[in-house]
């Protein structure tokens, strides 16, 4: 039997695979917006865990046990872990590491508009793990099956790492809730603050994010924005009901019809101007960050001169 | 992807370490295997890093560093040629043999 088999294109080929579920690989032909695409994602990505680092950073001191000290640091350093995971994976795509942190550091490359809102209150540690870091679960469950390979590797490193994290939020927010009037009300308020710019982080609206159907279609992404925040309203609703908080939102209400929670507009002139560069923190945020590659700059001279030597003296030896 | 340079050189320009790919065994009885990748200046410190950044949670007993540069991989573009040899070859598994049922033991 004759077959005529028509000739795929590189691109068409590279789409069957993705249509197939196969995931791609660091050498593997792929079209050029698919690896910018994917640049842009991870780096911005790890660029979040770095940033991230930031606002609970500013608690550990002031943690108000060598319990939550501790937990606190672990947290932290697993988001530096994070970070480190994403880069690489990146790396694997042809950039490099100085490339990323200059693109972070002169504010070309974005990371998640989240960590540009203060941490005022010792409930703001509760918040940032049960709601951020929900919300980040949300985003990255999916991204566990996405069709570049180490991209997916690493998200699945990350999630297992992270339900501690909302885990150990959640229970802040308890212990706060169960407590004296004032702690409660230091977690209403810290609550009110958090809803909406947790919400923020899933990105615009479907109908405002032109790339979504092409990240769709190559399967870096899973799910639409929309969709996503609207599983974690609902997600997130029953649990301040459970700790007795009200989200601030007086538009939420079960609507049975949908089987899902209606709930207001987000306001995304603030989503916006933040993402923009005029939230409460851009500034110090990335000052912080600049301030801290500068100062570790004779510590990686120092290392590079140090492995030198000791290279050179091993090679007299042998 | 650069070769092996011949002797050490010190490059204080160079802020960017050597990269580094990361093999764990997770427990005795099983072998390494690939994890990741991450930065250091010399083995000493990529192993350190490996167990900052891999194993905070004992997901290992052993680790291996490779520079990144050292290792050399199939190409993917010859993946039918390089590959296919084996696929016609059923004879290589124990199912291509009909044993006959009151055969025990095989
Ligand atoms: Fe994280
Ligand atoms: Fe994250
Ligand atoms: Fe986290």
């Amino acid at each position: 039997m004759e077959t005529l088999e028509k000739v795929l294109t590189p691109e068409e080929q590279f789409q069957a695979r993705i249509d197939a579920d196969i995931r791609i690989e660091p050498k593997d032909w792929m079209p050029d917006a698919y690896r910018k695409t994917l640049i842009r994602q991870i780096s911005q990505h790890a660029h979040s865990e770095l940033v991230g680092m930031l606002p609970e950073g500013n608690w550990i001191t002031r943690a108000p046990s060598l319990k939550r000290k501790s937990i606190l640091l672990a947290k932290v350093q697993d988001e530096a872990g994070h970070g480190l995971y994403l880069y690489s994976a990146a790396e694997t795509l042809g950039t490099t590491r100085d490339q990323m942190l200059a693109d972070l550091h002169s504010g070309k490359a974005k990371y998640s508009s989240i960590f540009n809102y203060p941490t005022l209150s010792w409930a703001d540690m509760g918040c940032v793990g049960w709601l951020v870091d929900g919300a980040a679960i949300l985003n990255q469950v999916p991204l566990c099956r996405t069709s570049y390979g180490p991209y997916a590797r690493a998200m699945v490193r990350v999630c297992k790492e992270e339900s501690f994290h909302q885990r150990q939020g959640f229970e802040i927010m308890q212990t706060l809730c169960e407590g004296a009037t004032a702690q409660k009300e230091m977690a209403q308020e810290a609550l009110n603050r958090w809803w909406w710019p947790t919400l923020m982080m899933f990105g615009p609206k479907d109908s405002e994010s032109p790339n979504t159907a092409q990240s769709m279609n190559w399967r870096i992404k899973r799910f639409t924005n929309d969709e996503l925040r609207q599983k974690f309203v609902d997600m997130m609703v029953p649990q301040a009901e459970f700790l007795g908080l009200t989200v601030p939102d007086p538009a939420v209400k079960w609507n049975e019809a949908r089987q899902a929670y209606d709930f207001g507009e987000v306001n995304w002139e603030e989503f916006w101007a933040v993402v923009k560069g005029n939230g409460m923190c851009n500034h110090e945020r990335l000052q912080a960050r600049v301030q801290a590659h500068e100062a570790g700059a004779w510590v990686r001279e120092a290392a590079n001169a140090h492995a030198a030597k000791r290279a050179a003296r091993e090679a007299v030896a042998a | 992807m650069t070769t092996k340079t011949p002797s050490p050189q010190i490059n204080m320009n160079q802020s960017e370490w050597p990269l580094w790919e990361v093999f764990i065994r997770s427990k005795q009885g099983l072998d390494h295997k690939h994890v990741g990748s991450l930065h250091a200046a010399d083995a000493t410190m990529a192993v350190q890093n490996a167990r900052d950044v891999y194993t905070r949670r004992l997901e290992g007993v052993s680790i291996w560093v490779v520079e990144s540069t050292h290792i050399h991989a199939s190409n993917p573009d010859d993946s039918e040629a390089f590959f296919d040899p084996a696929a016609d070859k059923v004879y290589r598994h124990p199912t291509f043999y009909d044993v006959p049922d009151s055969i025990k033991h095989m």
